[in-house]
C-alpha cells in the first residue's frame, strides 16, 4: 500500500518552512546556507512526488538540474564566505550588511 | 509497511531540519543536515526515484557537507554560537510568524496543484511502464533534456572556476597596494 502524495507534500512543506525559520533566524553565513539546502531538498521531495503522482519523468530530471544548481551554488557561496571569514574571523551576516571592502 | 517506512523517514528527516537550525555549533548542524538527506534519500526510494536516491547520498552527503565540514575546521569556526542573544528586536517571533505563514501557502499550493494536476500529462515521458528508472530518466535527460544538461556543463565549469579565483589568497601586492589606498 502506497503513502499517498498529500503525506508526501505536506512533509516537504514543513521542512521547507523550517529552512525558512533557520534561514532568517541564525546569523552564521553557514548555517543559513544549509538552510537553503534544507529548503531546496524540500521543493526537491515535492517534485519527485509530482512526478510519481502525475507518471511524468520531467519531475526527476528537474530534480537532477536542481541537485547540479546546489552544488555550483554551494562551490561559490563557500568560496565567498571563506574569502570573507579569512578577511575578518568570527563574523556574521549582521556585520557584513554593508557592500564595502 | 510502506507507512512504517515513511515515518522512519519523515521523522529523521524533521528532526535533522530541527536540528540545523536549533544546533548552536556549525559542526553539530552539518551532522544534522545528513540526518535530513538521508531521509530523503529514502523517501526517493520509496517514491521509485532510485537514481536521485543514489545521487542524494552522494552529492549531498557526500560531497556537499563535506565541503560544509571542511569550510568549517578551515576557518575554525566551530565554536558555539550564543542562540540567546537577539540583536534585532523582534525578529524572531516575526520570523516565526513568516514561516508559520509559508507552511500553510506551501500545503494550500500543494492542495491546489493535486486538484488541477488531473489535465494533459507524461509531456516528457511517462515514469511507471516497463524498464528501470536509471534508464528511463537517461533517455529524458539526453533527448528532451540535452540543452539544459549541456548548458550545466557550463554552469559547473563557470562555478570551479569562480571558486578558485574567490578562494585564492590575494598576491601580497594587491594587499599592500589596499593598505596604502587605506592609509591615505
Amino acid at each position: 500500500m502506497d503513502v499517498g502524495a498529500s503525506w508526501y507534500l505536506v512533509l516537504a512543506a514543513m521542512i521547507f518552512a523550517i529552512g525558512a525559520l533557520g534561514l532568517m533566524v541564525r546569523r552564521n553565513p553557514l548555517v543559513m546556507f544549509m538552510c537553503i539546502e534544507l529548503m531546496l531538498n524540500a521543493v526537491n521531495l515535492t517534485f519527485v512526488t509530482f512526478s510519481r503522482e502525475l507518471n511524468d519523468i520531467g519531475g526527476q530530471v528537474i530534480v537532477f538540474f536542481v541537485l547540479v544548481v546546489a552544488a555550483a551554488e554551494v562551490t561559490v557561496g563557500l568560496g565567498i564566505i571563506v574569502a570573507i571569514l579569512r578577511r575578518r574571523p568570527g563574523i556574521t551576516a549582521d556585520d557584513v550588511s554593508a557592500l564595502k571592502g | 509497511m510502506d507507512y512504517v517506512v515513511f515515518g522512519i523517514a519523515a521523522v529523521a528527516c524533521l528532526v535533522g531540519a530541527l536540528g540545523v537550525i536549533l544546533a548552536s555549533n556549525p559542526v553539530h548542524s552539518a551532522l544534522s543536515l545528513v540526518g535530513t538527506l538521508f531521509g530523503i534519500a529514502i523517501l526517493f526510494v520509496e517514491e521509485g526515484a532510485h537514481f536521485l536516491a543514489a545521487v542524494q547520498v552522494v552529492v549531498y552527503a557526500g560531497a556537499i557537507v563535506v565541503l560544509f565540514l571542511f569550510v568549517i575546521m578551515l576557518l575554525g569556526v566551530d565554536k558555539a554560537e550564543a542562540l540567546e542573544a537577539e540583536p534585532l528586536g523582534g525578529q524572531r517571533p516575526a520570523a516565526a510568524v513568516v514561516a508559520a505563514g509559508s507552511l500553510v501557502l506551501v500545503i494550500l499550493l500543494g492542495i491546489r496543484a493535486a486538484e488541477v494536476s488531473n489535465g494533459a500529462k507524461a509531456v516528457g515521458g511517462a515514469l511507471n511502464g516497463p524498464g528501470a528508472n536509471v534508464a528511463k530518466l537517461g533517455r529524458a535527460l539526453f533527448t528532451d533534456y540535452v540543452f539544459a544538461f549541456e548548458i550545466t556543463s557550463v554552469l559547473l565549469v563557470i562555478a570551479v572556476v569562480g571558486a578558485v579565483v574567490l578562494a585564492r589568497r590575494p598576491d601580497r601586492d594587491e594587499i599592500e597596494i589596499t593598505e596604502t589606498e587605506a592609509a591615505e
